[in-house]
């Protein structure tokens, strides 16, 4: 048996549930990304796996081995923490040699191992720095070689990039993710950053109130959302409320078909900003006249506000639109996503 | 020196600013030379003088003191003094180790109260300074006082004859010099231990770290600090305690703070006082370099 398997987790703080009845499984040599927003249990799920918190109950299991019971120093897991946790007085070698110097491994391999992979981050310059003569995104590589050189069965990253400046927190997210592939090790990773997720993540799981609310693949996750919760979390989403019947959807917006009927009678659908689009005359059908009532430009794209709604449209900045014009939208079937939660 | 500048945002001239300075520093100044450069400098021209017949100072300069004091005398070589010395070093060593070992569990259990009871507890620790230490040294005589049951367990172990208190001993010696000044350790490290980051030590635990590397790589560097503050403060006066010694230790255990009050004292031999002063603080200063250069990355003295 690959992979990891979590069994029933639970854990409660006090009266709190942090982590609610969670089985999952990871697949061996998947990125797995545990998503959701601050105090929704990711973490916890994640010291859990790592051995740094007990669960109250279920069991957790590595490549068909219970580890349960097993205490982190046993755990052949290692983890990049989210303040890095280097040790200040050590440098840079030694603190990645630490865990092969904590299991006795000989000197010599010691050394083979620990510049073979500061050499693979592109750290073999920096072996007789400290850390607090580095950059921070040199000591995230720092943190990650410590761990990866351990060569761990899981490798637990807890908000490694939550401490980088966007742009290098942009170019480290496909560094990482190139990183992982080359590798094939399985990487767990916890974030509330939807953008960093959908570009490391095999797979994702979003987390809320301890529970994990929907996973799959990041197309599948943010393309079909099951609920609310998650159109919104990942990306923005216009929800549309209304009834279904007589073959038709009907909102305060208008009448829409939809691809397939929905399983309810009343309820929502999600429909991307940039999934809806402009045009001059009237569209074929599912079509709305709406004013523009906010324009905002990003550069690479236009979000603009309109009402009726209120609705978000994303478009290309080469559209030509003014505050206060009338439009044509075409929220197409297929576009439509069905909420079902 | 006229022209204007901006200093930590007070718009002001440079020769205003030398003024200020000079106002508020030259009185700490002043005190610091008149009672401790002044004192000090004639400390080491007295333990140069010699005796006089009835204990005056006789201004007459010579190395006899030290002789004296390294142990050469009329009748050869009796290294004594270098004992008392050496002795001293070993008790203040011993106590500051103690106080560190015994300050640690201390510590962790008072930083794991909650913050309500944390500062109750630590109010506990400070509380004896508010006690004279004379009375606080005096008050050992009780507890190890032959009807106390610690000289009653000693005497059934065949460490001391039954109906014999505890002291004076070097034993009573060490109880008293560690009660005395672990709250001078127990204190800086307390806040140093405060605000230990347990990640670090969590991250030791991840990399499979036993408890020796565990202490030793995330506990014992993120203390240092406090702990050399602690170490400091212990080691240096206790080398020249004199109360606790002298009530405690009596004659069975002499220390220089003893010995050098008594040449204050009784003996009236000023010259050889100020020469085991200097001999004392050489060997203070010898420890303390030491210790700095086991520790390099401390910057305390």
């Amino acid at each position: 048996m690959k992979g990891l398997q979590l069994r029933g987790i639970n854990k409660t703080y006090g009266n709190v549930r942090a982590v609610e009845n969670i089985s999952q499984e990871i697949h061996s040599g998947e990125f797995f990304t545990l998503l959701g927003p601050s105090g929704c249990g990711k973490t916890t799920l994640l010291r859990m796996i790592a051995g740094l918190e007990l669960q109250d109950s279920g069991q957790i299991i590595l490549e068909g081995e219970d580890i349960t019971a097993l205490p982190a120093i046993k755990r052949q897991i290692n983890t990049v923490f989210q303040s890095y946790a280097l040790f200040p007085h050590l440098n840079i070698f030694e603190n990645v040699a630490f865990g092969l110097r904590s299991r006795k491994v000989p000197g010599p391999e010691v050394d083979k191992r620990v510049k073979a992979t500061l050499e693979m981050l592109e750290l073999g310059q920096m072996t007789q720095r400290f850390p607090h003569q580095l950059s921070g995104g040199q000591n995230q590589r720092v943190a990650l070689a410590r761990a990866l050189v351990n060569e761990p069965k899981i490798l637990l990253l807890d908000e490694p990039m939550s401490a980088l400046d966007a742009k290098l927190r942009a170019q480290v997210q496909v560094e990482l993710r190139r990183l992982q592939q080359k590798l094939g090790q399985t990487f767990i990773l916890v974030t509330h950053d939807q953008d960093e997720a959908l570009v490391v993540s095999d797979r994702i799981a979003v987390m809320k109130e301890g529970k994990i609310v929907q996973f799959g693949t990041p197309m599948e996750v943010y393309d079909s959302p099951k609920n609310k919760f998650v159109a919104e979390f990942l990306g923005t989403a216009n929800i549309i409320e209304g009834s279904y019947h007589d073959g038709l959807f009907h909102t305060e917006l208008g009448l829409f078909e939809l691809e397939k009927p929905p399983a309810w009678e009343r309820g929502m659908i999600a429909i991307r900003p940039e999934w809806i689009r402009i045009s001059a005359n009237k569209p074929a059908k599912n079509g709305i006249q709406a004013k523009v009532t906010e324009i905002i430009y990003r550069g690479n794209n236009l979000d603009i506000g309109l009402s009726p709604g209120p609705l978000r449209v994303r478009t290309s900045t080469y559209q030509q639109v003014k505050m206060g014009d009338t439009l044509w939208l075409e929220l197409a079937p297929k576009e439509m996503a069905v909420l079902n939660e | 020196m006229n022209k204007l500048m901006i200093w930590y945002g007070e718009l002001i001239t440079g020769k205003k600013l030398i003024k200020r300075g000079l106002f508020f520093l030259t009185p700490g100044m002043m005190w610091l030379i008149l009672f401790l450069v002044l004192p000090g400098l004639i400390l080491i021209l007295v333990s140069f003088a010699s005796r006089g017949v009835y204990g005056e100072l006789v201004w007459e300069f010579g190395l006899d003191n030290y002789k004296r004091l390294l142990g050469f005398g009329i009748f050869g070589w009796t290294p004594d003094y270098i004992y008392i010395l050496l002795r001293s070093l070993l008790v203040a060593v011993v106590t500051t180790v103690l106080s560190v070992i015994l300050s640690y569990p201390l510590c962790f259990y008072i930083a794991r109260k909650p913050e309500r009871t944390r500062y109750l507890w630590l109010t506990i620790v400070i509380i004896p300074f508010w006690t004279n230490m004379v009375i606080r040294t005096y008050s050992w005589f009780l507890i190890l006082a032959p009807e106390m049951p610690l000289a009653k367990l000693a005497a059934f172990l065949k460490f001391i004859d039954p109906g014999m208190p505890l002291y004076p001993s070097a034993f009573a010696v060490y109880l008293g010099m560690i009660s005395m000044f672990l709250p001078f350790v127990a204190l800086p490290l307390f806040s140093s231990i405060e605000r230990l980051d347990w990640t670090l030590v969590e991250a030791a635990q991840d990399l499979y770290a036993s408890n020796y590397r565990i202490f030793m790589h995330a506990i014992l560097p993120q203390t240092l600090p406090g702990l050399s503050v602690g170490i400091i403060l212990t080691l240096v006066p206790a080398m020249g305690m004199f109360v606790v010694p002298d009530l405690l230790g009596g004659a069975k255990y002499m220390l220089v703070g003893n010995l050098i009050q008594q040449q204050f004292g009784s003996s009236r031999d000023w010259a050889f006082g100020a020469a085991i002063s200097m001999g004392l603080m050489v060997l203070t200063m010898f420890s303390l370099y030491l210790y700095k250069r086991k520790n390099k990355d401390i910057d305390l003295l």
